[in-house]
This record gives structure tokens, C-alpha cells and sequence, in this order.
């Protein structure tokens, strides 16, 4: 009896949480953003009716078939069109769901930036991110291990003879122009790292001896934190920087201010 | 398969002496004991390092002092350090996964009751049992061990991903000897479950006593059995990983670590290695792995549902089937774990389906609990309280896996809380509940003394509210975006709201872990002075219930039972009690 009470009061308190939303996603501000937030949102409402469901009809059966007087238990060994029933049920419904979101996934990883979007190069370390844009010529120029050197400021190896190289612009924190495609190239010098912005709903691990690249297009303008997702050392939870979505113009700006 | 195997019962010399008896012992029923010690004396560690844990994380910076008396190095000054808490983090998850949660309920239970419900005298092979004990002692040595040496225990997780794991002290404390201590730890505890495996699976498929056909089999036996096969099949393939990461190590080897690293700003001499390699190694036992931890659960709540249900299990030959398909296709999932790893975004597509495939045979079980209460008469025992807390976690635990087994979705969710929240509801609270259940089920037929139903009934009150508690509101920290693995909430301007969650999960953590000693008391106190327990106190059906308790050495006293029907009749119209004992034969039930 109790127990049936607990379970409900519990499964109230949860449906009710999840539908006050009082803790709840940052707003969004990519492109794909919303589609990926729609799809949460559909499989929040069918595993909340499974939830709720399962757990009342829990509720419910202890109550009503617990021992008492007079009670005949109805003797069975199951059903088989039962348990094709659910098992058909269950089975269209979850990979219903699934399937609904493979293509938001496809979109983001199996087709390419679009042609023109704007190259970043991003490079973990312990623990700080460095972004490096191709500067004015738009080519990234040569890097190489051997010549990082944190002491003298070379976070990324750039290599100063090459002429691609002498413009290129490394800083510790992003800008990225609204509503153009970005094209981000995911490294890392020592260990796995995670690139994770919550309001572009990206994430992306940044493997140490692979480019990962990812594609977004930020849609709101703002300043948004980006953390560490990806487990690197004993400064993983400040593993911190930050993207700021600017205009155009202010985004030209910004980064002429940091290539002289 | 169906065929029964008839064997000979084996003649066994009751050994004398303490130590043959106690410690070094051939028995099943001593070795699924010491199993299961160990396991209590592991998750009393596991849980008093989430207390520190969860201090840590609700209120970073506090100065304690009695902490730096206790960890003069994780804790100078009494305030802990982030190496500190993440040795702490990969130490509670290391012990909970491998010596709980693997062994408590395979191990353990699976020792002591697989050959009594099978009607075997004994594992087929008591040495080997033994041995696999023994290596998983020292395993757990070894590990504890990492807490001693310099730099501390390792600071990688329990999935140990190098890089990190892989290049020593360089990349941060505790990932020098410490971390080699647990690879070693986890290589010598491979060993000794995949000799266990060996050993349940011949059990079980040599040692049936006659008339035992597979489709008697009780589920619980079921469970270990499959279980069994997935240890077999994962552990190998762990342990061969683990000696990869030795070697790469100690040798100087390159299989996880690629070329051209810069770590703290100097040159790692090591080229052709894959970080991924891995995690592919690593999830493919890993996945399979949260499948042994669960599945003998499953296989205890049915059992216990039917019993005091008194009604036959809803579905067996459905609930059967269930644990084989989800024991298959638990093989071919893994990649669920590597969506944003960097793999290619094709397989990502593939594993989110072979993953909700796995939901299926998950959610049909389900379905079969809640038919096997559905016109029964149910009785509130401590253990049937257990199981149905088990149905009602494994239920939420599972809804949420639907939300990280689709790519785009868990773009977002990935290593947050979320998923924290996830695999404790259905790997680790889930399957506790499940330990908890056999435990108060079986204990007198261990102890020939019960436990006190009423402690029990406190204990069960406070942990289930509590579990709830601690880590339902983590999904919502998940949803809010903040990172597992995470030391403390101070660097970020968007976790300033996480803070009050993380205040009210810990003091509910404290609150919950702190009933845990009620438990305790319990069962040591019932050990000694509990209520005196008759063979079969809660008239239930399977070979166990037909032998004294403790039962003697060799389980039957000599004489195999014949076994004559299904495990699971409870309440057949016409007959004269309302259970009918898998041995009892043919004629005594009276055919309408
Ligand atoms: C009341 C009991 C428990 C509490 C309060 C607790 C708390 C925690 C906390 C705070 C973390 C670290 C989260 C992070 O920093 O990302 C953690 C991680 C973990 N816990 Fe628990 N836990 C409990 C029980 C269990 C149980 C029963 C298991 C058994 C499976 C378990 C398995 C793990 C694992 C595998 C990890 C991951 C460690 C890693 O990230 O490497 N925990 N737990
Ligand atoms: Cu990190
Ligand atoms: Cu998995």
C-alpha cells in the first residue's frame, strides 16, 4: 500500500519536474540546434508514457492483488499473443523514435560543412584550448610537434618559415560571425579532450593523433562558455573558454585586433 | 540441450580443519560466502569514498581538518585537491563495478545456489573455484593498494582511456605507479572470472540432476548461466587489452599512444598508436559488463516475484528467451559509448540501432513482471519489497537509455550527469536492489536464521526514497548541461546553478549511505541471534528450499533429487498446498 503510494508520489514529482522545466536546457543558438532539442522532446514524451505508465500499473498491481482474505490467485503461465503483442509494440515504437533522429546525426557528420564555411582549428591541451584561425590568406600554415614550445607561446608547433604560417592567428578564446557555417578542426597535443558548447549543442571529442572536423552555424548572437567534456586530468573541470557570436563586422574586428 | 544429464553424485570427504574449511575451501556454499564478503567489505569502500565524493562536490574549498590528518596528500590543509577527488571517483567506480557488482551476484549468489537449484553436490570444478576466489582477492589487493603508493590511486576513471591512462606521471598525479596497480588489479580479476565462467558454465550444463531439463531450469539459474557465456566472451577481450596498456606502460610499447604527443610541454617518445583501439576494447567488454552486472537481478527478481506472488512466473520460456537475446545482442552495442569518439559517424548509426534492439528483449521483461503480479496474492516481504523497488528502478533506469542511444540526442548528453544519473539507476542501484533482495531471500537458507523483517523494512524504506533522491534530480543537471568527471563547480559561470541540486543530492547521499548500516547490523547481528528458520520459510519451489539450511557439505546428502516438473508452481488449482516443490513427483498432484 505504502509502497505503491511512494512509487506514485514519485513518478508525480518526476513528470512533474520534467514538465516545469525548472531546470531545464540552456536557450538554443545554432541552426540544427532546435531540431536536436525537438527530438529530446519527443523522446522525453515517449518514455514519459512508459514511465508513467509502467510505474502507476506497478503501483496499482500490488495494490490491488496483495494478500488478503478471500484472494484466489488466477493460476496462468503467461500468454503467447501477449508476448508477441508487446514485443511488436515495443519494438515499432523504440526504433520509431530512433529513427526520427537519425537525421539531424546525418546531416551534422555525414555530409560536409558547407562550401565556404569558415575554418577553425582548435587544439586541446591540459588544460586550455587553442583556437587558430588562418588569417587573412585563409590557409592554415604549416605546424609541427616538434616545434611546440608552451614556454615561448608556440602552443600549436607553428612553423614561422612557412608564409601561410606568418599570419595565422592563435588565441585562447573563439569568435565565430552569426549565421555563417563554421568548419571546426577538432586536435589535441596530449590526451582526449571534449569540445563542448551547450547553447550550439555541439560536443565533439578531440582526439590526440586524429582532425576531427564538425559544422554549425551559430544563430544568436552572444558570449557562451566552452567546456571540457572528455575526462583529461586533474584540471578537467576548468578546462575553460569561450565563443563569442558576433556580427560580421564585429567579428572582422575582433579578429584584427588579434592579428597585429 | 533439453535432455537432462543424469550425473553420479561425487562422494565428498567433508573437510576438517579450519583452514580447509574456511579459508582455503573446495566447497561452493564457503566460496560464494567469502564471494560475498568481499563484495560487502567492497562496497563499504565504494560507498564511503562517494561520501567523500559528494562532500567534495556540494561544498569544494570547505576547509576539514580531520581530512588532512586522514590524507595529508589528497587533502593538505583540509581541503581536498581535484586529483585528489578524481582518484577518489575512479576507485568508487573501479570497486563498485568489478568487486560488487560482478561479484556479488554472480559470484556470490551464483556460487552458493547454482549447483543447490540445479541438484549438483558441487561446482564441476572445486579447485578451480578456489583459485578464482583467491586471484580476485589479491586483485582487490592490488587495487586497494594504488591508495598507498606515491602520487595516489589513478586519477583516468574506471574506463581508464589513454592517453591519459597510458603515458605515467607526466600527465598527472596517480598515473604513475597507481595506475599501473589497477591495470594489474583488473588483468588478475579477468583471470579469475573467466575461470569462474568456465566453471558455472560446465556446472550448468554437466552437472543437471535428472530430470532437470533446461526449460526447468529456475530463472535465476538462467541468468548466472548466460551471464557466464558474456564473461566469458568480455573478460577475454578486457584482459588482453589490459596487458596491451601494461606493455605500453612498462615496455615501452605504442598500441593507445599515437605519435607526436606533447605533454607538459615535452616530447613523448612513443609513435603508431591508437587511443580508440581502446575504447573499442574496452566497451566491447564494457557493455557486456553492465549485462553481468544486471542480469542474475533479473534473474532474483523473478524468482522472488513468483514466490510471493504464489503465482507460476508470467512467460518463462518469453523470460528465457529474453535473457539469451539480450545476452547476444549485448555483443554487437558497444559503440553506444564512442558516438562522438571520432569513429566514423556510419557505425554511430548502426550501434544506435543494434542498441534499441537490445531494449526490446529489456522491456518484454518488464511486461512478464508485471504479468507475474497480475492476479497473484502478494505478500510484502523484505526481499519481495526489493524486488518490485528493483522492477520500479529498472524501469527508469531503462526509459533513460533511450534518450543516449540516439547519436543526435547524445550529442548533447554525452559524459553529463545525465549519464550519470543513467547507468546508476539501472547498473548500480538496480542491481544492488537485486543483491539486497537475494539477501534478505536466501539468508536463511545460509544462516538457518532469518533477518529481522522489521530492520529490514526500515532499511529498504530509506534506500529506495533515497536512491530516488540522489539521482533522479542528476538528470536534470544533465539536462542543464554539466560535465561528469568534474571535481568541483567553481571554474564555469553556467554552473553557479547546478550548486543547490548538488547540495540537496549529497545530503540525500549521507542520509541514504548512512541506512546502509542498518543493514549491517542487521545481517551480522541475524547471523548471531536471528529468529530461527525452518528448510523452506517462505514455501517456495526450488531444489534449495528441499535441503537443511546451512545445507550439509555435499548439498543432497548423496542422493541426486529427481526432479519432475517446472520451477515456478505456485498456487496449482487442485493441489493441497499452494506450492508444489520441483521434486515433489507426479502423482501427488491431483489433475482437474
Ligand atoms: C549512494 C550510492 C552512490 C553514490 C552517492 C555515488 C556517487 C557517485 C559520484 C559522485 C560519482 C562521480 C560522478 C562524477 O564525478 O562524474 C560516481 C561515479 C560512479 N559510480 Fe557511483 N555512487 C553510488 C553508488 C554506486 C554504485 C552502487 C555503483 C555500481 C555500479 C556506482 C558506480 C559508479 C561508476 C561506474 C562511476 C563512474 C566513475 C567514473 O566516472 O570513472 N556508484 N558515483
Ligand atoms: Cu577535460
Ligand atoms: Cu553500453
Amino acid at each position: 500500500m505504502i509502497l505503491a503510494l511512494t512509487i506514485w508520489v514519485i513518478t508525480l514529482v518526476t513528470t512533474a519536474l520534467f514538465i516545469g522545466r525548472y531546470w531545464w536546457f540552456p536557450a538554443v543558438a545554432s541552426a540544427h540546434g532546435p531540431a536536436l532539442d525537438q527530438q529530446f522532446m519527443l523522446t522525453l514524451v515517449v518514455t514519459g508514457l512508459v514511465f508513467i505508465l509502467a510505474q502507476l500499473g506497478l503501483g496499482y498491481l500490488i495494490v490491488h492483488f496483495r494478500d488478503r482474505p478471500g484472494r484466489h490467485v488466477r493460476y496462468s503461465h503467461g500468454s503467447n499473443k501477449l508476448e508477441i503483442l508487446w514485443t511488436l509494440a515495443t519494438t515499432v515504437l523504440f526504433f520509431s523514435v530512433v529513427l526520427a533522429g537519425q537525421d539531424i546525426w546525418a546531416s551534422l557528420n555525414l555530409q560536409n560543412a558547407p562550401a565556404g564555411s569558415l575554418q577553425i582549428e582548435i587544439t586541446g591541451q591540459q588544460f586550455q584550448w587553442n583556437v587558430r584561425y588562418p588569417g587573412a590568406d585563409g590557409k592554415f600554415g604549416k605546424t609541427s610537434n616538434t616545434l611546440i614550445n608552451d614556454s615561448a607561446g608556440n602552443f600549436v608547433g607553428l612553423d614561422e618559415r612557412d608564409a601561410a604560417a606568418q599570419d595565422d592567428v592563435v588565441v585562447p578564446t573563439m569568435a565565430v560571425p552569426v549565421n555563417r557555417p563554421v568548419e571546426l578542426l577538432l586536435r589535441s597535443k596530449d590526451v582526449t579532450h571534449s569540445f563542448f558548447v551547450r547553447e550550439l549543442r555541439i560536443k565533439q571529442d578531440a582526439v590526440p593523433g586524429m582532425t576531427v572536423p564538425i559544422h554549425f552555424t551559430a544563430t544568436k548572437l552572444g558570449t557562451y562558455e566552452i567546456a571540457c567534456a572528455e575526462l583529461c586530468g586533474l584540471g578537467h573541470h576548468r578546462m575553460r573558454s569561450v565563443i563569442e557570436v558576433l556580427s560580421e563586422a564585429d567579428y572582422h574586428n575582433w579578429l584584427k585586433e588579434r592579428s597585429d | 540441450m533439453t535432455e537432462a544429464v543424469h550425473v553420479e553424485p561425487v562422494v565428498h570427504q567433508a573437510p576438517q580443519g579450519f583452514i580447509r574449511k574456511y579459508i582455503f575451501s573446495l566447497d561452493h556454499k564457503v566460496i560464494g560466502i567469502q564471494y560475498y564478503l568481499l563484495a560487502l567489505f567492497s562496497v563499504m569502500v565504494g560507498m564511503l569514498l562517494s561520501v567523500l565524493m559528494r562532500f567534495n562536490l556540494a561544498w569544494p574549498g570547505t576547509e576539514v581538518p580531520i581530512l588532512e590528518t586522514l590524507f595529508p596528500v589528497g587533502a593538505p590543509g583540509g581541503i581536498m585537491t581535484p586529483e585528489f577527488y578524481l582518484s577518489l571517483m575512479t576507485m568508487h567506480g573501479t570497486i563498485m563495478v568489478f568487486f560488487v557488482l560482478t561479484t556479488a551476484p554472480q559470484s556470490g549468489f551464483g556460487n552458493y545456489f547454482l549447483p543447490l537449484q540445479i541438484g549438483a553436490p558441487d561446482m564441476a570444478f572445486p579447485t578451480l573455484n578456489m583459485l578464482s576466489f583467491w586471484i580476485t582477492f589479491v586483485s582487490l589487493l592490488v587495487l586497494l593498494a594504488a591508495f598507498v603508493v606515491t602520487g595516489g590511486a589513478p586519477i583516468s576513471g574506471w574506463t581508464g582511456y589513454p592517453p591519459l591512462s597510458a603515458l605515467g606521471e607526466i600527465a598527472g598525479p596517480g598515473l604513475g605507479t597507481g595506475q599501473t596497480l589497477w591495470v594489474a588489479s583488473i588483468a588478475l580479476f579477468c583471470v579469475a572470472s573467466l575461470l569462474g565462467a568456465l566453471n558455472f558454465i560446465t556446472t550448468t550444463i554437466d552437472l543437471r540432476t535428472k530430470g532437470m531439463s533446461m526449460m526447468r531450469l529456475p530463472l535465476t539459474v538462467w541468468a548466472w548461466f548466460v551471464t557466464a557465456i558474456l564473461a566469458l566472451l568480455a573478460f577475454g577481450v578486457l584482459l588482453a587489452a589490459g596487458v596491451l596498456l601494461l606493455l605500453d606502460r612498462v615496455v615501452g610499447t605504442s598500441f593507445f599512444i599515437p605519435a607526436g604527443l606533447v605533454v607538459s610541454d615535452q616530447m613523448i617518445n612513443h609513435k603508431g598508436g591508437s587511443p580508440l583501439l581502446w575504447q573499442h576494447l574496452f566497451w566491447f567488454f564494457g557493455h557486456p559488463e553492465v549485462y553481468i552486472a544486471i542480469l542474475p537481478g533479473m534473474g532474483v527478481t523473478s524468482q522472488i516475484l513468483s514466490t510471493f506472488a504464489r503465482k507460476p512466473i508470467f512467460g518463462y520460456r518469453a523470460m528465457a528467451y529474453a535473457i539469451m537475446a539480450i545476452g547476444l545482442v549485448s555483443f554487437i552495442v558497444w559503440g553506444h559509448h564512442m558516438f562522438l569518439s571520432g569513429m566514423s559517424p556510419y557505425s554511430a548509426m548502426v550501434f544506435s540501432l543494434t542498441t534499441t534492439a537490445v531494449a526490446v528483449p529489456s522491456a518484454i521483461k518488464t511486461f512478464n513482471w508485471l504479468g507475474t503480479l497480475w492476479g497473484g496474492r502478494v505478500r510484502f516481504t523484505t526481499a519481495m519489497l526489493f524486488a518490485i523497488g528493483f522492477v520500479s528502478l529498472f524501469v527508469t533506469g531503462g526509459v533513460s537509455g533511450l534518450f543516449l542511444n540516439q547519436p543526435s540526442v547524445d550529442i548533447y548528453l554525452h559524459d553529463t550527469y545525465f549519464v550519470v544519473a543513467h547507468f546508476h539507476m539501472i547498473m548500480g542501484v538496480a542491481a544492488i536492489f537485486g543483491i539486497f533482495a537475494a539477501t534478505y531471500y536466501w539468508f536463511p537458507k545460509m544462516f538457518a536464521r532469518h533477518l529481522s523483517e522489521r530492520l529490514g523494512k526500515i532499511h529498504f524504506w530509506i534506500t529506495f526514497v533515497g536512491v530516488y533522491s540522489i539521482f533522479m534530480p542528476m538528470h536534470f543537471l544533465g539536462v542543464m548541461g554539466n560535465p561528469r568527471r568534474y571535481a568541483e563547480f567553481t571554474a564555469f559561470e553556467f554552473l553557479a546553478d547546478v550548486v543547490p541540486i548538488h547540495e540537496f543530492i549529497s545530503i540525500a547521499a549521507f542520509v541514504t549511505i548512512g541506512a546502509q548500516l542498518l543493514f549491517a547490523v542487521n545481517f551480522f547481528w541475524s547471523i548471531a541471534r536471528g529468529k530461527i528458520a525452518e528448510i523452506n520459510p517462505w514455501s517456495a519451489t526450488t531444489l534449495e528450499w528441499t535441503v537443511p539450511s546451512p545445507p550439509p557439505h555435499d548439498n543432497f546428502g548423496g542422493r541426486a533429487p529427481v526432479v519432475h516438473r517446472g520451477p515456478y508452481e505456485y498456487s496449482v488449482p487442485g493441489a493441497s498446498r499452494d506450492f508444489i516443490l520441483q521434486s515433489e513427483p507426479e502423482m501427488k498432484v491431483v489433475h482437474q
